[in-house]
């Protein structure tokens, strides 16, 4: 009786130790934390500073992907991220993507905006509708120059 | 003086490498040693069921004030959706390997030190000789293996508690959106910070649990004390020994792993 | 060369620490089924002789033969045979306190051997059932008394059925009575198992009655050896300085028991 106690506090021991560190790899560490299958986007920005592969991909502030990898297009220097989506989720093709920070000193992220076409993104599709990272110091240095109002580098002016 | 300094130096380095013959023989004896796998599990059940407490206390508090302190920190700048992630990685990278593998210094080292050492005074571990039982074999090698698998699990279990913890003081407390504080979480902790979680898991868990049991199983070499002395002396510095070389483990893999 | 029914051969042993010699030349022939005690005061070396003997320590000149094989320190598997041939009775027991009773007897069968669980039970109970401790093969060795401890270790030294058993000083630290059923307890279950007893004590009335063959061991050597009717009536000066002393202590602790006041100048 004694041992057969040990070996079953043993046994729910081990359980528990497996159940913590399943949780530690796959809930926190893994690459993707979609379950299921995936596909792939490609997004142009003329700017992907501060964005990391691993960086999470919002819809209306929900995780649906990780951004896979960072890579600069020879023909235009324009930076290329790909995007790993969770399959389940169909994006319209005019939906946009812009890279944004969580707080002000915290990480990038990508968020997708959906548009209202009819057709989805396919995968492996580029998304073309993007807005860059913003640079913060140089915001930080039009503010204080107080031209931020003049010059804004998003829309300019006709 | 210098006679002096060269004397414990020598001593310092055939120490050492009487340390690692004492591994050494403990590893290789464990292919020939018979119904290992049920003294592993009586490792197990030392080192894991009865370090559980300690383990989910201190895991507990560590993420309690982790969050408490990352909350103030992060608010004056406005940051404190990051709590999770200032959590998360003090807790996966060095806080839950390093605090685990003291508590179980603390408790299961001390005890295995402790019950060598009383095993060697009373002519156990010689009369296992006589027998014709590999002492390190019989008494040794199932607490490396415990270490090897407990340590791990302690460690994992330390985090996963401590970033409850977290959650605790920093949603319920201070008012962190919860969805905020996990999903800053998730988003911080990546594959390379569990790896690194576990690497110095398993180092410390074999380091400490060799050291104990070194301390223990020579405890009739101390020179100036015998018996219940001796033992008391050989436990004290085993645990200073192993805390020691957690902190100074710790300190070389993080140098190489960043 | 030793004669064939010699089971343990000793010759010229020696063993020193620093500058202190403790062996200086032991010689000894221990025949096959023979209840052979080495007598000597404490302090004579009698626990290093053993340990030399059992490899524990590394004599530093001597040779040593087993069953007309000689024992070297370094030849291992000489030294493998030995062990399984032979078992200690330790001073004071070496029992494994975080095993039952059952599970002690059964530790050198379930380390040494090939035999699966239910015959290693078996034989384990059988060893405490001859000695009459199988009622208490569930306690653990410190719920039993002094006496049990006793048999429980040696219950564990007879479990490999082996042909020589050391006993180291098996009677220290017991009162006088309980000296007594010890060696009896020896001398019973050697004839009955029919291994060699090689004992070492410092316990002379006990002794003699319970062996075969006696030896003195005296400042490193031996200064005396023969039958136990030889030692009580040999005026070998060694012998009787050790005999007296012995029994002046032996009258001494019997007027302590009669409640008599003991002269010093009685001892």
């Amino acid at each position: 009786m004694k041992h057969s106690g040990i070996e079953l506090f043993v046994g729910v021991f081990v359980l528990l130790g497996i159940a913590a560190i399943a949780y530690l790899t796959v809930k926190l560490g893994s690459g993707s934390p979609v379950g299921g299958g995936t596909y792939l986007l490609e997004a142009r920005f003329a700017n992907a500073g501060g964005l990391h592969p691993g960086g999470s991909v919002l819809v209306a502030g929900v995780t649906v992907g990780r951004v896979e990898g960072v890579r600069i297009d020879p023909a235009d220097f324009s930076a290329i991220a790909t995007l790993r989506i969770r399959s389940t989720l169909k994006l319209p093709a005019d939906s946009m993507a812009s890279i944004k920070t969580t707080g002000l000193i915290g990480d990038k992220f990508v968020a997708l905006s959906p548009g209202a076409d009819e057709a989805n993104l396919e995968p492996g599709a580029r998304i073309t509708m993007t807005e860059s990272s913003v640079d913060i110091e140089s915001l930080i240095g039009k503010m204080a120059f107080g031209s931020v109002d003049k010059e804004t580098e998003k829309k300019p002016e006709p | 003086m210098v006679g002096w300094l060269g004397r414990r130096a020598l001593e310092t380095v055939s120490g050492l490498g009487d340390f690692a013959l004492f591994v050494g023989r403990s590893a290789g004896a464990m292919p020939g040693s018979r119904r290992l796998l049920r003294r592993v599990v009586r490792g197990v059940y030392e080192q894991g069921v009865l370090c559980l407490p300690v383990i989910v206390i201190v895991g507990a508090f560590t993420g309690l004030v982790l969050g408490l302190q990352g909350y103030y920190v992060l608010n004056r700048f406005g940051s404190d959706g990051l709590l999770g992630a200032l959590v998360s990685l003090s807790l996966v990278r060095e806080m839950a390997p390093v605090l685990a593998a003291l508590m179980l210094v603390g408790q299961a080292g001390s005890a295995l030190a402790a019950e060598l050492g009383i095993q060697r005074n009373s002519e156990q571990i010689v009369a296992l000789e006589t027998m014709g039982v590999d002492s390190h074999g019989y008494l040794v090698a199932p607490r490396l293996l415990a270490a090897l698998l407990v340590f791990p699990m302690q460690t994992a279990l330390f985090a996963a508690v401590g970033l409850w913890g977290g959650s605790m003081s920093g949603s319920l407390l201070l008012g962190v959106d919860p969805g905020v504080y996990w999903s800053s979480v998730e988003r911080a902790v990546e594959a390379a910070d569990v790896r690194e979680c576990f690497i110095k898991a398993t180092v410390f868990g074999v380091l400490t649990m060799s050291i104990c049991a070194y301390h223990g199983f020579h405890a009739d070499r101390c020179r100036s004390a015998t018996g219940a002395r001796a033992v008391s002396a050989s436990t004290t510095r085993a645990v200073v020994h192993s805390s020691i070389v957690v902190l100074a483990a710790d300190y070389i893999i993080t140098s190489f792993l960043v | 060369m030793p004669a064939p029914d010699l089971l343990l051969h000793v010759k010229d042993l020696r063993k020193s620490f620093g500058g202190r010699v403790v062996l200086a030349g032991v010689g000894l022939d221990v025949p096959r089924g023979c209840a052979f005690t080495v007598l000597g005061p404490s302090g004579a070396g009698k626990s290093v002789f053993l340990k030399c003997l059992a490899g524990v320590l590394r004599p530093d000149a001597g040779e040593i033969g087993f069953d007309g094989r000689p024992l070297g320190f370094d030849d291992r598997a000489a030294r493998a045979e030995f062990r399984s041939r032979c078992s200690f009775l330790f001073q004071n027991n070496a029992l494994f306190d975080s095993l039952t009773a059952l599970e002690n007897v059964a530790l050198p069968l379930e380390q040494t051997t090939d035999l699966d669980d239910r015959e290693i039970r078996a034989r384990g109970l059988e060893a405490l059932r001859q000695l009459e401790m199988d009622e208490h093969c569930d306690h653990y060795p410190g719920q039993l008394s002094g006496g049990m401890q006793k048999r429980l270790a040696l219950a564990r030294a007879i479990v490999t059925r082996p042909e020589l058993v050391f006993f180291d000083e098996p009677t220290a630290g017991l009162d006088p009575l309980r000296r007594n059923a010890v060696f009896a307890m020896i001398a019973k279950y050697q004839r009955q198992f029919g291994f060699t007893a090689l004992t070492v004590t410092h316990d002379v009335v006990e002794a003699l009655v319970a062996s075969d063959r006696v030896a003195l061991l005296d400042h490193g050597m031996i200064g005396f050896e023969g039958t136990p009717a030889e030692f009580s009536t040999s005026d070998n000066p060694v012998v009787r300085g050790f005999r007296d002393s012995a029994e002046a202590l032996g009258r001494s602790l019997a007027a302590i028991r009669r409640g008599e006041n003991i002269h010093p100048d009685d001892a």
